[in-house]
């Protein structure tokens, strides 16, 4: 079984992320859970969301505690949140920045496992015209993780977006050829 | 057959009670439960599902419209959690002794104080005494099946009471999992069309819900009671029929591993699972553990439950609620009082737990089965003791 937690401020879209790539898991005939860190979410604030994947059925209700993959959509969160909290030895960390390597490991904390950074807020400007960064994002999880198949994002993509698919689509793609994996 | 689908499990609730083709919902939104009666008033407002949809101004007008509906002969649908349950409370005993079949979802939540949005059971254990039929499903396939299920019983001849499911609020409200959602034409077969024997109709009037003077109220209540534990051969009748239709079956106590185990937990709802993972990951290290819950908590099933428990040495019961100042929490003392005179019964030792929205982890179930374990050899002294709570 594989455990994401996502970090975002409420309104950029983690939970939704957590819930895309849940659904992409199911249909892809894996078993998989997407829920958010419940409680009255506010916008800016910062928010969590969690996705389960697994071959088997899921008998598990507690919060991730120990993620094999920590996203984090929001480039001042690593500064104010333990976004490593937990995280497994030979997890991925998939940072939303315009900083070079060496600088984010300090910001980590002197982190030294896995990373993935893509500057998700410019690819978003850009596509999108909104700093929105979870579709973004998820162009960087697939790069690093390949947990699902990008087909199946896009399905996703398409039935939750409809015609605003395309451009989140690509964004995505451009997250997969833009995203750096420092491993 | 029906079709495997990614879906968080309010809608999913939602989509089944559009499957058991629902006539009137009245309906006020409250935390957990909002996503169920949105996507409901959706399904009505777009017409994918032919009902009257009753916006209220609270929960006591919310399940006084479901009965007035429900007394018409209409399938009527609610659904509430914590606050709005407590505010339906002097209601909820009314449904059953007019023997009105309203089904009911509750998204279990605390109750304040403190203010919280969060999961416990404290909401719907205060609503032991109702009256409603109870069942607990701990997945989203079964809050499906249960809510498509509830109707047929509450609405059957023998039955005719009012009947609650009870999900876990955000801990399986908000999840997206997948889920089995049967064809319409299975659910049609499986589901008659409500024909309750009196209805209220200006054609041809009765009077519901008249004065119970001393000499005929506590003949009310007996046959109310009576009826009430009646309804178990139907419920049971219901089971085997679903599980012949959909393959998935449902007993009043739901047992795991419990065969040769020294200590059983008993837990109800969605964190159930949680405990199933302890239980495979103790059963592993050799320690025998075993789990069971209660599908049917009201009428409690006395000679299930019995029967399930009558070899275990320890069973330590979870609750999810506190009765201040009392013997336990409100499933200790219940179990406990159900096994007082049982020719064989466990020790039950009683742990508090989760409380509004407090995690209960693997490792919290395992804690709580090694503490169990102790008694195996000596008696609790304790009436309860509280898991994962700050002592500091």
């Amino acid at each position: 079984m594989i455990e994401v937690r996502l970090h975002g401020r409420g309104g950029q879209g983690a939970v939704t992320s957590a819930e895309l790539i849940a659904i992409s898991a199911i249909n892809q005939n894996k078993y998989a859970q997407a829920f958010p860190s419940f409680g009255p979410e506010r916008r800016g604030a910062p928010v969590m969301a969690f996705v389960r994947v697994s071959e088997e059925k899921i008998r598990l209700r507690e919060k991730v505690y120990n993620p094999d993959i920590v996203v984090v959509l929001d480039p001042s969160l690593p500064t104010i949140v333990n976004v490593t909290a937990g995280l497994k030895e030979d997890g991925w960390v998939i940072l939303n920045s315009s900083k070079d390597e060496k600088t984010l490991r300090e910001m980590l904390g002197g982190y030294k496992g896995k990373l993935a950074v893509v500057d998700a807020t410019k690819i978003a400007m850009e596509v999108l015209g909104l700093p929105i960064t979870n579709t973004t994002m998820l162009g960087a999880f697939l790069k690093a993780t390949g947990l699902v198949d990008q087909k199946y994002l896009e399905e996703a993509l398409e039935h939750r977006f409809g015609r605003l698919a395309e451009k989140n689509k690509a964004a995505m793609a451009r997250a997969i050829e833009e995203t750096k994996l420092y491993t | 057959m029906g079709k495997r689908v990614a879906k968080e499990v309010s809608i999913a609730i939602a989509d089944a009670v559009k499957l058991a083709r629902a006539e009137v919902i009245a309906a006020y939104p409250i935390t957990p439960q909002t996503h169920i009666v949105e996507h409901l008033s959706e399904l009505v407002a777009n017409g994918e599902l032919d009902a009257e949809y009753i916006t209220v101004e609270s929960e006591h007008s919310a399940i006084s419209a479901a009965l007035g509906a429900v007394a018409t002969g209409a399938r009527t649908f609610t659904s509430t959690s914590s606050q709005g349950l407590a505010l339906m409370h002097e209601i909820l005993f009314i449904a059953p002794a007019l023997r009105l079949p309203v089904v009911m979802v509750v998204a279990n939540r605390a109750l304040s104080a403190p203010i919280s949005i969060w999961n416990d059971h404290s909401d719907i254990m205060a609503q032991r005494d109702t009256g409603w039929i109870q069942l607990w499903a701990e997945n989203g396939q079964e809050a499906v099946d249960l809510v498509i299920q509830a109707f047929r019983i509450a609405e059957d001849r023998n039955v005719m009471f009012p009947t609650i499911v009870n999900i876990d609020g955000f801990t399986l409200s908000h999840v997206i999992e997948p889920i089995e959602l049967p064809d319409q034409e299975e659910v049609d077969a499986f589901l008659p069309a409500f024909k309750p024997k009196y209805k209220l109709d200006p054609r041809k009037p009765l009077t519901m819900g008249p004065v119970g003077i001393p000499e005929i109220y506590f003949e009310a209540k007996k046959a109310q009671d009576e009826a009430f534990k009646n309804t178990r051969r139907v419920i049971l009748r219901v089971w085997k029929d679903w599980a012949q239709r959909f393959g998935r079956e449902y007993h009043p106590v739901e047992t795991y591993r419990t065969e040769d185990a020294e200590v059983v937990l008993l837990i109800n709802g969605s964190l159930a699972e949680t405990a199933m993972t302890a239980v495979d990951k103790m059963r592993e290290q050799g320690k025998k553990v075993g789990l069971i819950r209660f599908r049917l908590w009201r009428p409690f099933p006395m000679q299930e439950f019995r029967k399930a428990v009558s070899k275990i040495p320890v069973l330590a019961v979870i609750d999810r609620a506190l009765t201040p100042g009392g013997v336990g929490g409100p499933l200790g003392t219940e179990v406990r009082a159900a096994l007082y005179n049982a020719a064989r019964r466990p020790r039950v030792v009683n742990f508090i737990a989760g409380l509004g929205g407090r995690d209960i982890t693997v490792e919290d179930f395992e804690e709580m089965a090694d503490r169990a374990a102790f008694y195996l050899k000596k008696r609790p002294k304790e009436a309860y003791e509280m898991i994962g709570v700050r002592e500091s």
